[in-house]
């Protein structure tokens, strides 16, 4: 028996900051550096939102809307790059919020920007192995670039949460395939504050190579092609990689266009692609099919064949938000609040 | 804040967790232990009650002489909410600004960082406000 979704929820903070306010701190052209990335504004937390505050509200988003009783998790992944602390695990803060302690697993994953689907992969196993009923798996980030890189134009913060089970599913997961190898594209080192990234190795090498080999796993694997699918979601560090991964596939702009949220919220890293797909099942209607990749750097691609279940009609009587609802609502910050924000000062006594 | 005294307080902090006389149905937040209306008949009888956060500001001011841990978010914007199952509390308004207050308006309780001991100490989650509308 197939595992599936049985519920999803996100968050997106309230506050953006466009490129051209980023540019004009550096002296830089920052309306062409958006354009040139496809991204038109990116989310930023406010000073007392984190990894841990955006799981929470996610995740209590998707049990509100199946309605199911938190002591019925059993497992919680919680996939990231900014977890608050780095000894101490966001898993029991988010499984404590949502009142699904003490009788369940909890653990933090970390793989760059697919994080959070590798939680989904294994709460896969724990349901369908039946070892719990449901799990939850978390895709959050409040993503980091160092003042003045290219990675500030686009990392973003947002999160999302999905709860596989094996009833009353909303969307079965029919496969699921990831394509890794050790490929040192973008890292951060111990104890330091900012990422680290490749350039121009970041592209071809890594996101397109594992991206468009696990593409072509999961149609291998699912005897699947382009055509069979109604939507196609892939992780979004900037609008052209998914857009041209999805080209290289065989995708058509118009099976990509309602998963790219990128250009509007800008890269949120682990929780980028499971946006994406919330926003896709915002809009999806029984027996469409989903085709969802994702991508963490170092290098890992996860996908997923999914197909859209009838219970997505009664489902979606119970959204209150929907992701685009989530991305048009918002207020435009300066560069110093968004600095301040994300602690790129270093305050006195620090 | 101690430790210990932080993750007793994780229920409330976290879940808004209250109590409720059962005898005559008042709600109370924080929770206690005894009811003060029926007094000492209530005594081993209060039962926990989580409260939905929802609520109206009763009134609310602007922050701008914070204490230590909270110079960085000046202004800042506190009301006095009441909930509906009854009770009031403080509570910090976040993602807001002074002119979207307004007695009377409608908010909901989100999870947040509420403040922190030191920059190597833990964190202390737990609830704040946000205006309906907004969020």
């Amino acid at each position: 028996m197939n595992s599936g979704i049985v519920s999803y929820g996100a968050y997106i903070p309230f506050y953006r900051i466009d490129p051209e306010s980023i540019g004009r701190q550096w002296g830089r052209n920052g309306a062409d550096v958006g354009k040139a990335l496809g991204v038109k504004m990116k989310s930023v937390p406010a000073q007392d939102e984190d990894a841990a505050t955006m799981a929470v509200e996610a995740s209590r988003c998707a049990l509100k809307r199946a309605g199911i009783h938190p002591q019925d998790i059993g497992a919680i992944f919680v996939g990231s790059e900014s977890h608050p602390y780095a000894v101490k695990p966001t898993a029991t803060i988010v499984g404590e919020a949502l009142e699904a302690t003490p009788g369940l697993m909890a653990a933090d994953m970390e793989f760059a920007c697919k994080a959070g689907t590798a939680g989904m992969q294994n709460s896969m196993g724990l349901v369908m192995s039946k070892m719990v009923k449901y799990a939850l798996a978390i895709g959050t980030d409040t993503a980091q670039g160092a003042p003045g890189n290219a990675l500030e134009y686009t990392a973003a913060a947002g999160a999302a949460a999905f709860i596989i089970g094996l009833e009353n599913t909303i969307a079965t997961i029919n496969h699921t395939v990831s394509f890794t190898t050790d490929t040192p594209d973008f890292w951060r080192r111990g104890g330091m504050k900012y990422p680290s990234h490749g350039g121009r190795f970041t592209g071809q090498p890594a996101y397109f190579r594992h991206v468009v080999s696990c593409g072509k796993e999961l149609f291998s694997l699912a005897g699947t092609a382009p055509e069979d699918y109604q939507f196609a979601v892939f992780h979004q560090p900037n609008s052209k990689f998914p857009s041209k991964a999805g080209k290289m596939l065989g995708f058509s702009q118009q099976q990509l266009s309602e998963g790219l949220i990128v250009k509007e919220i800008g890269n949120t890293y682990s929780a980028a692609s499971m946006i994406g797909l919330a926003s896709v099942l915002d809009n999806a209607n029984p027996g469409d099919r989903i085709l969802l990749v994702s991508y963490g750097s170092g290098a890992g691609a996860d996908g997923f064949d999914i197909t859209v279940t009838p219970g997505i009609e009664t489902f979606r009587k119970g959204i209150n938000k929907t992701i685009r609802e989530w991305i048009s609502n918002y207020q435009l910050v300066d560069y110093g609040t968004y600095a301040k924000n994300l602690k790129k000062y270093k305050m006195e006594g620090e | 804040m101690t430790i210990p005294r932080f993750w007793r307080e994780i229920p409330i902090r976290y879940n808004l967790m209250g109590s409720k006389c059962p005898l005559c149905g008042t709600v109370f937040f924080p929770p206690k232990e005894i009811c003060k209306i029926c007094r000492r008949v209530s005594i081993d009888q209060m039962i926990h009650e989580k409260l939905s956060g929802r609520g109206t500001i009763l009134t609310h001011t602007t922050v701008h002489e914070a204490p230590t841990d909270f110079e960085s978010q000046v202004p800042y914007y506190l009301a006095i909410i009441e909930l509906d199952e009854g009770p009031s509390v403080l509570g910090q308004i976040a993602d807001c600004t002074n002119g979207d207050l307004a007695i009377g308006k409608r908010v909901h309780s989100v999870f947040r960082r509420v403040s922190e001991d030191g920059v190597s100490g833990t964190i202390h989650y737990g609830y704040k406000f946000v205006l309906d509308h907004s969020r």
